[in-house]
């Protein structure tokens, strides 16, 4: 069965969302259209608000709720995990990652609770995780004076970029570490993310 | 002369006649001249950053005249634009709808003038100079002299002051326009009325119980009036945020310049950036709503010719919206770690779905007035009102999901929120409400002025709707996919989606451009620069013959 990540999850969103506006734009559409038709006997009563009101609330509850059960890094993201068999300490400055001499192919176990601690030592930078199709696998904001500490499972196996997701000056783009990061030990492996240069 | 020529001269059928403008018709026209002159800066400039991100042109974008275009781009778009746009109508609209003068025609003039040389000020700094820390000024980005000149930085900070205090004049005429007793009046109850604009008359009736009975006519100030009090609230606050940071920031400037540099350590980065989103955030989840809002009911109200569905509760929602537009902020940092996970579930997540409750009630109370009111006329005020009703329900819907923490991981800082979100909440939602609002106001406020072509009015919608969804499509499909904004690609990563992206763009493109002739030809040149003649009528008069009458 294949694990739910970052890809499934998008995939997921896509379909939620595309469905949605196909939906609002018809109904506009179709509202566009009776505005203009003479009036029925029919009227819309005060109920009609209450019933909308009760089912925003409804709504806009259960999509959180619904995310927490269902993604799978929520629950150890938001409430700051320690289990982590694995840490891995990157130091970002002067707009460059490092994380030891030349900054070796860090290998992570797959399957595992690890955890990425990133400080910067002068600006706001990004830390994220790309596929080598360029699909995100996540991303956490890295700011100056703070410990940023993300907690992570990997679901499949392959080899991903580092990438500086928060812009810092014009230099800023051109912060990626390709092929930074290899995870190993599940078997299933990530199609999207095969690596090619390291 | 050809009739093309005529037209184009004196107006259509010189219907148009700029000598029988009172000032305060010139000076909301002048507002949205040069409103309109922004919205065409940040369209082209948004079009030349679009085209980058098909094919960069490094050799005329560089990534430092690149960022500096992406620094000006939404800082033109909200202050030069909306907010030029925005302070126009309402400045007109406060006294017109309260049947009172404005406080003070000389301050609303400050406020022009003081928001177009800001917006020029920093937008000229930046072509020049390439300061480009973002709108977003992630401390201590806009204090690295390593990357960028102070005194550059400086004048960049001195332009977007000028816009504040331009903001906060606006702010005063506002309030005090509500309040004052103008001479010859009986004395007015400024504390009520203020209280009654704010919702402490709705709070009260919700409290004692008796909001069950209570009605529009218990009110001393009307529904749009309440909304434009309650987001200029808004407006104030972060006014007084943005320009705290601009001090701070230019504090290190003159350091920095006088040789005596400060250390930025001394400031904490996430405080900061707490503080900053608290402020930035009373734009895009504050006075952006409820002006929104505010200015659907006034447009339902006016096309229908009856009021507003379940307006007390309109009321509330406002109010609703404004207590919520103090506290949601927490979602810009649901990335950030060391933020307090219950400052993220909290303000970021729950407080956040709010604004879906807000705004869902504010559109389905908008689309009830016009269905009980059927038969309508499909005029250009109600198809751009529509469009901008169905901006805010695409766009609301994918910022609550960003706001999600699970979603937040693998959407933050992706052209999602830019695309889906940020661009079709502004140019679909925003901007197509504020077309409806100057379909309204143009006959009012130009004296019965005949619009040049109706067709070019349907290719300004159709290619502005279809622009603007597109837009934000493509860009969320990109998102989606892992692409970043506020960076580069060379490599044409994301080509297939920036290519239909940039086509959309060019849509919007054409139906500004479809909007402007139509505008200079229903006006005429004669007409446009007739505007910047003064009036010699008083300023107390609204419109012509129509001075508003004293009340015990």
């Amino acid at each position: 069965m294949t694990k739910v990540d970052s890809h499934t999850v998008l995939w997921g969103q896509t379909i939620m969302y595309t469905a949605y506006c196909l939906a609002i734009i018809s109904v506009m559409a179709w509202f566009a259209v009776r505005i203009t038709k003479p009036r029925s006997s029919r009227e819309i009563t005060p109920r009609v608000f209450y019933v909308w009101v009760g089912f925003l609330v409804i709504l806009g509850v259960s999509l959180h709720l619904f995310t927490y059960n269902t993604i799978p890094w929520v629950k150890d993201d938001l409430h700051g995990s320690k289990n982590f068999v694995a840490a891995y300490d990157i130091s970002v400055g002067d707009h460059k990652f490092a994380w030891g001499e030349g900054n070796p192919q860090l290998q992570v176990p797959c399957g595992k609770l690890v955890k990425f601690s990133v400080t910067s030592t002068d600006l706001t930078y990004g830390f994220g995780l790309f596929r080598s199709d360029n699909s995100m696998v996540m991303q956490m904001q890295v700011v100056p004076g703070h410990a940023n500490d993300l907690v992570w499972t990997f679901e499949k196996d392959g080899v991903y970029s580092i990438r500086s997701t928060e812009y810092s000056g014009p230099l800023g783009y051109q912060m990626v570490e390709k092929d930074a990061v290899k995870v190993t030990g599940c078997g299933q492996v990530d199609t999207r993310a095969l690596g090619a240069t390291r | 002369m050809s009739t093309f020529m005529e037209t184009l001269v004196h107006g259509n059928e010189r219907a148009f006649k700029p000598e029988s403008l009172t000032p305060m018709q010139k000076l909301t026209l002048k507002y949205v001249v040069f409103g309109l002159i922004y919205y065409g800066f940040a369209a082209i400039e948004g079009m030349l950053l679009r085209l980058n991100q098909v094919q960069p042109i490094e050799s005329i974008f560089y990534p430092k005249r690149y960022f500096a275009m992406l620094t000006a781009h939404p800082l033109v778009g909200i202050f030069g634009s909306s907010y030029l746009l925005v302070f126009g109508a309402f400045t007109f609209l406060v006294p017109y709808l309260l049947k009172k003068p404005l406080w003070s025609f000389k301050v609303a003039n400050w406020t022009l003038w003081l928001i177009v040389v800001g917006v020029f000020t920093f937008w000229f700094d930046g072509f020049l100079t390439h300061y480009a820390p973002l709108y977003t000024l992630y401390w201590p980005l806009p204090a690295d002299f390593h990357q960028f000149e102070p005194v550059a930085g400086a004048i960049f900070i001195v332009g977007v002051a000028l816009v504040m205090v331009g903001t906060l004049l606006f702010v005063l005429n506002v309030f005090k326009t509500l309040t004052y007793t103008p001479a010859g009046w009986g004395q007015q109850p400024a504390g009520r009325i203020l209280g009654d604009a704010l919702g402490l008359t709705t709070l009260r009736n919700v409290l004692t119980g008796r909001m069950r009975h209570s009605s529009e006519t218990d009110h001393l100030v009307g529904l749009p009036v309440a909304a434009i009090a309650r987001g200029t609230v808004d407006v104030f606050l972060n006014a007084l945020i943005i320009t705290f940071s601009g001090v701070l920031i230019l504090v290190y400037m003159i350091g920095e310049i006088s040789g005596h540099s400060l250390k930025t350590t001394a400031v904490d980065a996430l405080l900061y950036k707490n503080w900053y989103w608290w402020g930035l955030d009373l734009v895009a989840d504050g006075l952006v709503l409820v002006f929104v809002a505010g200015t659907w009911y006034l447009l339902a109200s006016l096309i229908t010719g009856t009021d507003v569905f379940m307006a007390k509760w309109a009321r509330f929602a406002l109010g609703l919206e404004l207590v919520v537009s103090w506290t949601v902020w927490s979602h810009h940092l649901l990335s950030d770690q060391a933020q307090p996970a219950m400052l993220k579930v909290g303000s970021g997540e729950m407080v956040t779905a709010f604004e879906l409750i807000t705004q869902g009630l504010a559109f389905f109370i908008t689309l009830v007035t016009l269905y009980k009111a059927r038969p309508l006329a499909m005029t250009n005020e109600l198809k751009f009102l529509l469009g901008g009703l169905l901006g805010f329900a695409l766009a609301v819907p994918a910022g609550i999901m960003q706001a999600d923490a699970g979603l937040n991981r693998i959407l933050h800082n992706t052209q999602w929120i830019v695309g889906p979100h940020v661009h079709v909440a502004v140019l679909v939602g925003l901007t197509m409400t504020l077309y409806s609002a100057v379909y309204v106001l143009l006959p009012i406020l130009t004296n019965g002025a005949k619009l040049y072509s109706q067709r070019l009015a349907n290719i300004h919608f159709w290619c502005h709707l279809v622009g603007g969804i597109g837009m934000g499509a493509f860009m969320g499909m990109a998102g989606l996919q892992g692409m970043l904004r506020r960076t580069i690609y060379y490599n044409g990563e994301y080509r297939p989606y920036m290519i239909l992206a940039a086509l959309s763009g060019a849509l919007l493109l054409i139906a500004f451009a479809c909007f402007l002739v139509n505008i200079v030809m229903t006006l005429g040149l004669t007409g446009a620069v007739g505007l910047f003649h003064k009036s010699d009528r008083p300023v107390e008069e609204l419109l012509p013959g129509q001075v508003p009458e004293p009340v015990a």
